[in-house]
């Protein structure tokens, strides 16, 4: 120990300093360094790039620029990441049919491949949110009941108390959140489409996103039952005044007309 | 004197059953005077009529159901952690109140049942009150001697308002607690006083621990114990002053024509009664209301879109969304106008209807009574500010519901509050204008059908090659209901200079009176009826065409 650091200041003491490292490095390298098969998909991955752009060009560059640097119709898109471009072109808002306060969901008409192909091009872009595997948004470990509570306290003043969806200003809207796939949802939280504020993992952990995921599949799912019979949209006051009047006092003024109509006339004539 | 007693014994003992009961009642109660006087009490048979009915029953069953419900329910502010049967809400923290409301909900026999009757049957209850009390502007009955039991209805429709609005903050659900911070918003614009009014009201910071307990005793005792003595008020006096009828042969101001109390019209009545129960348990049955689980429990931290009260009070909720958010500092004091106007107006919508029959009887000078009916169309003036007031409210009722029009209909929503500032205003007069020409043209078709009779559909050629169309004429009782009702002449400002020729002062009031009154029985504010002698002229052969 003595010898070694006496000779610390050695001229030639950073050389050999800098190619030890220089021989972890290469060490370490060698011993984790993708194995062939990885370097073929480097070249998958390199190939879905080329074809996302050549898709890209096609569908999205007339608003988003040939680069993906934006323009005065439609915001840039780098580092919007794969799950932006997953969420908006999986769910239908891209392209988008017409500008418009929001660009609604419709008809999906690109496949999954294309998806991927599409947003390995625009990750290739710049950095952002990555598309959620399915251990992410699953419903394996979570919480309905913190995810309802959750809910509650970030989404549901514009998406409703069950995800029904709702106004918001200028006819812009928040939708409906019935029948949209975890991985959509996910995928919306994590990146603020449109209108929405993002609830990146800093703000709204994996897990969290994952408990709300599991709340709206428990009250707004395929299997959700409605205990106190028709649901009449689950939109609050408005809808049921609407019932109680129409169904309600209308069906009862029908009685009464009916009930006005039979009298007693026999003793009449 | 032994001896007829005992024959009058005997005789007793051989009575049916029915009758003694009936005698020893008699006895104590005096029923058979009671009966004799009320038993063959007549009421005309109309189906617009039955519409006190339905508000009565629905408020009997709203009695019934309540009771099963206050069996259940824990009106407690108190913190408790929910192990119910729902799962989406397990182990969430939770009032005693909301976790009592889902123990009804959820693991009661028949709660939820119940449950939807009480809430379904509270909203008809309203919109019953409501249009029966349309039922009586638009027909007049409100006109002397009802005047204080219009007065009584309009009370039993304010209070019945609030007592809803009370029994839907009870659960202490997320939806019920926002509309509290509403009305707890509402309280604290009150200038000066507001702070100390709520802290009053909340027993401290909002929303503290006592409003639900507070609530519970207005909502199930107060209210409701007021509201028991204005129905018994009112059904007195519809017995006392007995019912308004409409014109027909045979209907006069001075006689009842319909079936008698009994035992007619008690079989019908009792029978509506369980009609009007069995739809209302039909809708509760079939459709959900306040799904409380759904909201979830309240915590002032939290807020969802499409927090509307129920409807009854949703014009409450309309003032507020569409009125600017104005707000002025005056010595270091905020003074939110945005909120109070809003609050000012709320009682104001209410009161212009309710106030409505003592400045028509101000404006014509009518003091007379009466008992039959008038038809809407024989008073526009009446007629169209019913419509008007209406709309009013609709527009109201539109501008609460901005949120749910404008994702219905693809809409903006600041487009509808716009819609709903400027309706506000124009509207209503709009819609005065448009039902007076209507009812003017009913009023002229009325006319036309009396004096020429009604259009058959049948075209005629006449010899010379003129089409004419064949008119029937009325049946003598279709003349007298459509020509029975009174026409009054404008009251003038009586006369100025008196026989010594002293010219008096004319009040600004009686101008004003006569200007009112011109608008309601002027030349362009009725049609003449026809007259005996219009119609004789007219169908004794010459001119028919």
């Amino acid at each position: 120990m003595k010898k070694l650091s006496t000779r610390r200041r050695h001229p030639l003491a950073a050389v050999v300093v800098l190619l030890l490292a220089l021989a972890a490095t290469g060490g370490l390298y060698a011993a984790f360094a993708p194995a062939s098969k990885a370097q073929a998909d480097e070249s998958a991955q390199s190939l879905a790039i080329d074809e996302g752009k050549k898709l890209y060009a096609v569908g999205c560059a007339s608003c988003h620029g040939t680069g993906g640097q934006g323009s005065s119709d439609a915001p840039s898109l780098v580092g919007v990441g794969s799950a932006a471009v997953d969420f908006q072109v999986g769910t239908g808002r891209m392209p988008a049919q017409q500008p418009g306060a929001q660009i609604p969901a419709k008809k999906v008409i690109y496949s999954q491949a294309e998806i991927d192909q599409l947003a390995a091009y625009i990750a290739s872009l710049g950095a952002g949110p990555v598309i959620p595997t399915k251990n992410e948004y699953g419903p394996e470990g979570s919480d309905i009941a913190k995810g309802g509570e959750l809910f509650r306290t970030n989404c549901a003043q514009c998406h409703n108390f069950t995800g029904k969806g709702g106004a918001l200003t200028h006819g812009k809207f928040a939708p409906s959140l019935e029948g949209v796939a975890p991985k959509h949802i996910y995928e919306a939280m994590q990146t603020g489409p449109q209108n929405m504020p993002s609830f990146p993992d800093t703000t709204l952990s994996s897990k969290n996103k994952k408990d709300i995921i599991a709340y709206l599949n428990a009250v707004n799912g395929d299997n959700t039952e409605s205990p106190g019979g028709l649901e009449l949209g689950g939109l609050g006051p408005v809808s049921e005044g609407l019932f109680a009047w129409i169904f309600g006092l209308g069906a009862l003024i029908a009685v009464a007309v009916w009930v006005a109509a039979r009298t007693a006339k026999a003793k009449k004539s | 004197m032994s001896t007829t007693t005992n024959t009058d014994s005997r005789a007793r003992e051989k009575a049916p059953a029915g009758e003694k009961i009936a005698d020893w009642a008699d006895g104590r109660l005096g029923i058979y005077s009671l009966a004799k006087s009320n038993m063959r009490k007549i009421f005309p048979d109309h189906w617009s009529f039955m519409l006190g009915e339905v508000c009565l029953y629905s408020f009997i069953i709203i009695i019934l159901t309540g009771v099963y419900l206050t069996l259940f329910f824990h009106p407690s502010m108190n913190e408790v952690t929910y192990h119910g049967s729902y799962v989406p809400l397990q182990g969430q923290l939770m009032s005693e109140a909301f976790n009592s409301t889902m123990h009804i909900s959820f693991d009661v026999r028949g709660g939820l049942l119940i449950r939807q009757i009480h809430h379904w049957a509270a909203l008809i209850f309203l919109a019953a009150m409501f249009v029966h009390m349309m039922r009586v502007f638009f027909t007049g009955a409100f006109r002397k001697p009802r005047e204080v039991n219009w007065l009584f209805g309009f009370l039993l429709f304010v209070l019945g308002m609030f007592t809803g609005f009370t029994g839907y903050s009870l659960p202490d659900d997320l939806l019920s607690g926002t509309g509290v911070r509403f009305m707890e918003g509402a309280v604290l614009s009150v200038p000066i006083v507001g702070t100390y009014l709520s802290f009053f009201l909340f027993g401290g910071e909002f929303p503290g621990g006592d409003f639900v307990a507070r609530f519970y005793s207005i909502h199930i005792l107060l209210l409701p114990g007021i509201m028991l003595g204005l129905v018994v008020g009112h059904l007195i006096l519809v017995f006392y002053h007995k019912h308004t009828q409409f014109a027909g042969p045979g209907k006069t101001n001075n006689n009842v024509v319909g079936m008698p109390l009994l035992p007619v019209y008690m079989a019908k009545a009792g029978g509506f009664f369980f009609l009007v129960f069995g739809v209302i348990a039909a809708v509760a049955a079939i459709a959900s209301i306040n799904p409380i689980w759904a909201m979830g429990p309240y915590r002032p931290d939290m807020v969802s879109t499409g927090a509307q009260p129920d409807w009854y009070m949703g014009f409450s909720e309309g003032l507020i969304r569409v009125m600017p958010g104005w707000e002025i500092n005056v010595w270091g004091h905020t003074l939110v106008l945005g909120v109070f106007i809003p609050l000012i107006i709320f009682p104001l919508v209410l009161v212009a209807i309710a106030v409505y029959p003592f400045i028509e009887s101000w404006v014509t000078g009518d003091k007379s009574e009466h008992h039959i009916l008038d038809r809407p169309r024989n008073v526009p003036t009446r007629t169209a500010f019913g419509a008007a007031w209406i709309s009013w409210y609709f527009v109201l009722l539109v501008g609460g519901g901005n949120d749910i029009w404008a994702t219905h209909f693809h809409l903006s929503i600041n487009s509808i509050t716009w819609f709903v500032r400027v309706g506000f205003f124009v509207v209503p007069v709009l819609v005065f204008i448009a039902t007076k020409r209507v009812c003017l043209g009913l009023q002229r078709r009325d006319r036309d059908k009396v004096l020429h009779g009604r259009e058959s559909g049948i075209i005629k050629r006449l010899p010379h090659g003129e089409f004419v169309e064949i008119h029937e004429p009325l049946s003598q009782d279709a003349l007298h209901t459509l020509t029975a009702h009174e026409q009054y002449v404008p009251a003038a400002i009586g006369a100025t200079v008196d026989e010594n020729g002293v010219e008096r002062k004319v009040k600004g009031s009686e101008k004003l009176r006569a200007k009112l009154s011109e608008a309601y029985y002027g030349e362009d504010s009725q049609i003449p009826k026809p007259t005996v002698e219009e119609y004789k002229e007219i169908t004794s052969g010459h001119g028919h065409h």
